[in-house]
């Protein structure tokens, strides 16, 4: 099946299904309640969200240099920053260095990006357990399914629904209470990192000034992640880099209160090494991946490039009608609702993802609420002009809007026919629009006619 | 006064009687409207699905047929945003470039056009029933429309205006994207349909046609009872 048209089946059976649209209506109900008192820590928001936006237009329009300036700095004190220009070069090198510490067993924190290469199927390939430490995550892991959305990535079970799979996975009884679930995790995962060689965390900003990345979390794994198992590998995007140490002070509650409506989440951590030789605590060894894969086609491209400002707040999935009535499924793709539609098809191709820029109704709320102001829904038509420029149109759609030019450009022919014929017409071609809704009905006159009539 | 209405495409073909009744309300305001007979389109369709060269040549049509006049009223706040918003990304850089510029401060949606350059929000309209009006979001994020249509539907004579759940939530109308991804689209006219109801009101009102021949398509087809009416429409009722 084609892309397109397995998002449509998908997407078709998500929409209707009230069940799924209870859970995320509550779930981001709850979201929607707490993000006000987030808020309320900025004296002005629209400054702070300005500034942030021009923060990372900074670091990307001079992302080159900074990324040295990290690597230099991070490097001095002995970590190794590793390029990675596709998922197969990430993979690869990781690999190597678990074959090298000899890793049975892994553990991780919850990171997009590590989706994006699909690390876990990697590394299971190659007979190493890797154990996601995120409470959302494991739950998911438990599951066999992909996060359903970047942040939350269960959002879309409710409590007994994750009752229910602890007592079927884990052998736990049936209908915990979330506290209980919790420390059932708790336990499982101790032992994990107990075990553990080498510990994966994403980074949620790369500094550039003083060479370390910052992890952002809520429940201390990420940090236990890379600070207990002897090798810290990060795997990052080359966009998450911000100039300096001081944007963090803009940056944390930025991306805390559009997360999840928090001042600031419970762990920041920041890491620029490795032990060092006066320290006690840490891994031995730190590597740092950079990840492209595809990220330089949207720095390429002077309109998209914006795109790349994204912290992964997953404030515009939150406020997306689409997202919230398919769910985060249906996109089949990493990152999904509004940014996902508009860089997935830049970072894997637009002929097979172009139906992602389609798949909106342009309602705009995602540019509202974006944290760092990206102009999400200009940017999905900015996806749908350049996909006809570059020839990814098919003939029907080119002839019609031809035709649709000649009609508009002649206000002669917009009163030709009467209203049953163009009804007829309109809804023969339009057949999707009556099937759950009125059929629509030309007036017999336009307006156009009926305005000459009145003047006489 | 001197107003130049503009129609669009959509309510010239199906819905006539909701630009009339603009008309209806803006003469009794004291303006002289005018309608420029060669008028077709915003170019609005085409440039959403990405086909900017025909999108322009239509929008050059329409720079030109209202060329000179004092204000551009509209009975859609997508249109009006349209060429507020995206016709400058068509026209940078171009001997239109002023022209666009100079439209864009003439071009008003109808209730912001009554409420902030005429000031009116009374018209002496009388409708009996209960209401819940829809932001319709090209009124609400491309011309930052939102207390305006409520403080004209305030003063309308036996209306009772009450707020739905999840008034800022599109009702998934989005053009082609209705028909390109009709599940989609009716699942969000389901929701928007649902919170509307639930305010027990007769009257679905808004700025936008577009919305309500959504909305109200699926109303009537689930058997809904409630009424989509345009503002223009309910403030031409009664007198
Ligand atoms: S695009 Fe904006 S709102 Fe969406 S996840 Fe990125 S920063 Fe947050």
């Amino acid at each position: 099946m084609s892309n397109v048209s397995s998002f449509m089946a998908k997407s078709t059976i998500r929409a209707a299904d009230l069940d799924h649209r209870k859970k995320i209506n509550f779930n981001i109900g709850r979201y929607n309640a707490a993000v006000p008192q987030g808020k309320q820590q900025f004296a002005n928001l629209a400054m702070a969200r300005e500034r942030a936006k021009n923060a990372k237009w900074r670091a990307i329009e001079n992302l080159d240099s900074y990324l040295e300036e990290f690597e230099k700095k991070i490097t001095e004190r002995g970590a190794a920053v590793l390029w990675a220009e596709t998922a197969e070069d990430a993979l690869e090198e990781i690999g190597r260095i678990c074959r090298e510490k000899n890793c049975k067993t892994l553990v991780k924190s919850k990171s997009m990006v590590t989706e994006e290469i699909h690390l876990n199927k990697y590394l299971e390939q190659n007979g190493i357990e890797s154990v996601e430490t995120d409470l959302g995550e494991y739950i998911q892991q438990l599951d066999n399914e992909p996060p359903y959305h970047i942040v939350t990535p269960a959002m879309h079970k409710s409590k007994e629904d994750v009752a229910r799979l602890f007592a079927d996975k884990l052998g736990v009884p049936g209908g915990l209470s979330p506290e209980e679930l919790t420390l059932v995790a708790r336990e499982k995962l101790r032992e994990k990192y107990r075990h553990a060689e080498v510990g994966v965390t994403g980074a949620n900003f790369i500094i550039a000034d003083v060479g370390a990345v910052a992890v952002t979390e809520n429940e201390g794994n990420a940090r236990l992640s890379c600070s207990m198992p002897k090798t810290h590998i990060v795997v990052v995007g080359i966009e998450k880099v911000i100039p300096t140490m001081q944007d963090l002070a803009l940056f944390w509650p930025l991306l805390s209160t559009y997360g999840t409506g928090q001042r600031v989440t419970v762990y920041n951590t920041i890491v620029s090494g490795p032990r060092q030789s006066h320290e006690t605590d840490g891994p031995q060894e730190m590597y740092v991946i950079l990840l492209d894969n595809g990220r330089t086609n949207l720095l390429a491209n002077t309109a998209a490039r914006q795109a790349l400002y994204c912290i992964r707040c997953g404030a515009c999935l939150n406020a997306c009608p689409v997202y919230k009535n398919i769910g985060g499924h249906s996109y089949e793709t990493t990152y999904s609702g509004p940014i996902g539609s508009v860089i997935t098809p830049h970072l894997k191709g637009v002929g097979e993802y172009k139906h992602l820029s389609y798949a909106s109704s342009l309602c705009g709320n995602c540019t509202e609420v974006c944290a760092v102001k990206i102009n999400l829904h200009e940017l999905l038509l900015e996806n749908r002009h350049e996909a006809v420029v570059k020839g990814n149109s098919s003939l029907a759609e080119r002839l019609a809007w031809k035709a649709w030019k000649q009609a508009s450009l002649n206000r002669g022919l917009m009163n030709a026919a009467n209203g049953n014929i163009k009804s007829k017409v309109v809804n023969l071609v339009f057949k999707g629009w009556a099937q759950h809704r009125d059929k629509l009905n030309f007036s017999q006159k336009t307006f156009n006619q009926l305005w000459k009539e009145r003047q006489g | 006064m001197n107003v130049s209405i503009f129609v669009p495409c959509f309510i010239d073909q199906l819905y006539p009687s909701v630009a009339f009744s603009m008309v209806k309300v803006l003469e009794k305001a004291g303006c002289t409207v005018s309608y420029n007979t060669n008028q077709t389109c915003c170019g609005q369709p085409a440039f959403n699905a990405g086909f900017h060269g025909e999108a322009k040549d239509v929008c050059t049509k329409f720079l030109n047929d209202f060329a000179g006049a004092d204000y551009v009223v509209a009975p859609s706040a997508s249109c009006v945003g349209f060429v507020r918003n995206y016709y400058h990304q068509l026209f940078d850089n171009s001997s239109r470039h002023n022209d666009v510029k100079d439209l864009a401060n003439r071009i008003v949606e109808f209730s912001e056009f009554m409420v902030k350059v005429l000031a009116v929000d009374n018209v002496g309209a009388q409708l009996n029933g209960r209401a819940t009006y829809h932001d319709s979001c090209a009124a609400l994020r491309e011309c930052h429309i939102k207390t305006e249509p409520r403080q004209l539907l305030t003063n309308v004579t036996g209306l009772e205006l009450i707020e739905m759940n999840d008034v800022e939530t599109c009702c998934g109308f989005g053009g082609s994207f209705a028909v390109k991804f009709g599940p989609i689209s009716i699942a969000m006219a389901d929701q928007k349909l649902t919170n509307a109801t639930a305010t027990q009101a007769h009257y679905l009102i808004s700025t936008d046609m577009s919305c309500l021949m959504h909305i109200g398509g699926y109303s009537q087809n689930k058997g809904a009872g409630i009424k989509v009416m345009h503002l223009a429409e309910v403030l031409a009722s009664g007198w």
